[in-house]
């Protein structure tokens, strides 16, 4: 119960303040299509350099929790989900707007992503104590493996392709080893001056999430989205709750398989709203009126993809494995500021590590009674062109990568990288596993050239490294989430691209 | 997506995988290198696996990239890669930021390019938004960029 001693800190003048900006640029930012919680998250972190750690991670917990619900907004009014995670909202949620029901829909989806997220948090502050205590016992051997199934499972399950997936991670982690070797001082791969320092970990997230953004938009051309925003009209607020309520089995379903599919490392928000729509339809008793404006098909897919976000951050904050893109964007802002996940930063960090929870306890509600007021507005953002939208995006990337070392060099880098990652998604690459792969790399090659040392000193390499019964049940993990991707492309249940999973 | 752009975007990935192999078996240190033999030796394997694939028409992932969607990128492009391998350094940030964002409106804004209404909002949004962005960067975060003209 330490996290109640810590509930202070978010209430002061400015943690508040950020919370709230947070929860509401999230909520704009969010409704907006094009602009997913990742990249609005990169795109953030420059903004926290000055901000202590906490008061950094408020803003960026907040961001990362109202664009993921601001994304319904969009999904209800305009057809267009904010964010992947919002596809199923949009079965249901658009056509309730469309028969007059928009006030309704939202109402009921920012309430359930309320319900959902606090489970969520909650899972999160009772979890990860818990587990960074056991993490504790993890030795170098162990946190290699770790690391390379961060790398795999993302690169495995959420890749359309799973050789492609596990080479965007091998990218990745080859990036990552760029610079100077920290042991030995050598020169590895630096082919270009600006690359001398490594490739900064920051610069990388802003272009490879923000750039293939502004490129897909200037691919569309000179066009409007053609969405016209629906009217909402008036509904009262507690005939909503009553509802809410009323559909407890669509909450319950929605809320666990969010919190469960959360804590599985690789799988988002998109494969929680939907896995919860499809279920609760199963349950129901009325199934024939899902996808015709039905109040449960919203419920589900709202409560289900606020669910994950608290449970996807458990594998970060105790082991240092971020279990999604947004994840390892939250590890870059941790890590600007010195501090590492894991036991560290619950015992020498924790009113940095509980500020942080809490604030997204806090959030969960201030999204709920903004969201509902902040709708209108961020549906008239949604609006806004796409050329304006790639052009901001785009002057934001150079800003943000310059700011992290006042550097044009960490701006070449971000440009580059961007523009590359960009083709590499058309030719069915994904950046997930590639930013996996940066992130994780440094951990991985530390414990590997530290568990060699320990190795070469006692029993061997071979046996350190692929014998225990933890290190057999990673590897076991690592080949089980390949097989399981393998098998599922082979039965060709998997979607040939991300646009057609969206469509 | 075509095949020529199948093997065309494996290759160059392959081509890559070879490169990073070769200079991690080469190069000195052998100690340095230990962990990035580790990764390209798996790296140019699957690198290798999906060229091979594309070569003989097996490769089934990924939309491509379509004439009329590239040349739709074209000048975006161009204008991304002049504004930041050479106009932000030279021109100073917020001028080239003022330019670029412009230039950026102007071509890709649907608004029709005949009336003056149309204009006279671009150059509205363009202002405000480099006026937002120096607020931001150079009176709140106090973060110095490159300044050559003007501001």
């Amino acid at each position: 119960m330490e996290f109640i001693y810590y509930f202070g800190d978010v209430f002061t003048p400015l943690s508040f303040m950020l919370l709230l900006g947070g929860t509401i640029g999230g909520l704009i930012l969010g409704a907006t299509p094009g602009l997913s919680p990742t990249m609005a998250v990169a795109l953030l972190i420059p903004f926290t350099f000055q901000l202590e750690a906490a008061q950094g991670l408020i803003l960026l917990g907040a961001a990362y929790t109202s664009t993921v619900a601001g994304g319904a907004v969009s999904a209800i009014l305009l057809k267009i989900p904010g964010a992947p995670a919002n596809i199923a909202t949009t079965l249901d949620g658009h056509t309730m707007a469309k028969k007059g029901e928009g006030a309704r829909a939202l109402q009921l989806s920012f309430l359930a992503s309320a319900v959902g997220g606090i489970f969520g948090v909650l899972l999160l502050i009772f979890l990860t104590p818990v587990l960074a205590q056991w993490a504790l016992a993890f030795g170098p051997s162990h946190l290699f493996w770790l690391a390379i199934l961060g790398v795999t499972v993302i690169g495995t399950l959420d890749s359309a392709s799973v050789v492609k997936g596990l080479l965007s991670g091998c990218i990745g982690l080859w990036l990552a080893t760029i610079g100077f070797d920290d042991i030995m001082g050598a020169q590895r791969f630096i082919f270009h001056p600006a690359l001398g320092g490594g490739i900064n970990i920051i610069a990388a997230l802003i272009g490879l999430f923000a750039i293939p953004q502004v490129l897909t938009m200037f691919a569309k051309g000179r066009q409007t989205d053609g969405a016209e925003v629906i009217e909402v009209q008036r509904h009262s607020i507690l005939a909503a709750f009553r509802e809410l309520f009323s559909r407890t089995r669509a909450l319950s379903i929605g809320t666990l398989t969010g919190s469960i599919i959360g804590l599985i490392p690789g799988v988002g928000g998109q494969i929680a709203g939907l896995v919860a729509y499809d279920q609760t339809k199963k349950f129901s008793s009325e199934k024939e009126k899902f996808g015709t404006g039905h109040s449960e098909g919203v419920i589900a897919a709202e409560s289900a993809n606020n669910a994950m976000v608290g449970p996807s951050l458990v594998p970060l904050l105790t082991l240092s494995i971020p279990g999604s893109p947004t994840a390892a964007v939250l590890l870059g802002g941790l890590l600007i500021h010195g501090i590492f996940p894991g036991s560290d930063l619950f015992d020498n960090h924790p009113d940095v590590a509980w500020t942080f929870i809490n604030s997204m306890l806090i959030g969960q509600v201030l999204m709920c009674i903004f969201g509902l007021y902040v709708a209108g507005l961020a549906a008239r953002v949604a609006q806004v062109p796409q050329s304006v939208m790639a052009a901001i995006v785009l002057a934001l990337s150079v800003f943000g990568a310059y700011s992290v070392q006042g550097s044009m060099g960490d701006v070449y880098v971000m440009a580059c990288l961007g523009i590359g990652m960009f083709f590499l998604e058309r030719f069915g690459f994904s950046a997930a596993p590639l930013v996996l792969g940066l992130i994780l790399g440094p951990i991985a090659e530390a414990n590997f050239i530290q568990g060699g040392m320990i190795a070469d000193a006692t029993v061997g390499k071979a046996l350190y490294f692929l014998t225990g019964g933890l290190n057999l049940l990673l590897i076991a993990v690592v080949l089980a989430s390949i097989a399981y991707s393998v098998w599922m492309e082979l039965r060709h249940r998997r979607y040939t691209t991300k646009e057609e999973a969206q469509a | 997506m075509n095949r020529s752009q199948h093997i065309f975007g494996s290759g160059l990935v392959f081509a890559v995988g070879l490169w990073v192999t070769w200079v991690s078996y080469t190069q000195q240190p052998a100690e340095a290198f230990l962990f990035p033999r580790l990764i390209a030796s798996v790296f140019v394997v699957l690198a290798g696996w999906t060229f091979g694939k594309a070569v003989m028409g097996l490769s089934k992932v990924g939309t491509g990239v379509t004439r009329k969607m590239f040349l739709n990128m074209l000048p975006g492009l161009i204008i991304t890669l002049i504004y930041v391998f050479w106009v932000a350094k030279s021109l100073g940030f917020y001028t080239a930021t003022t330019i670029a964002f412009f230039i950026l409106l102007s071509i890709y804004d649907p608004a029709p390019h005949s009336e003056a209404k149309s204009w006279i909002k671009r150059v509205i949004i363009t202002a405000v938004f480099v006026a937002v962005m120096y607020g931001l960067f150079a009176m709140l975060l106090n973060v110095y960029t490159p300044k050559e003209i003007l501001f």
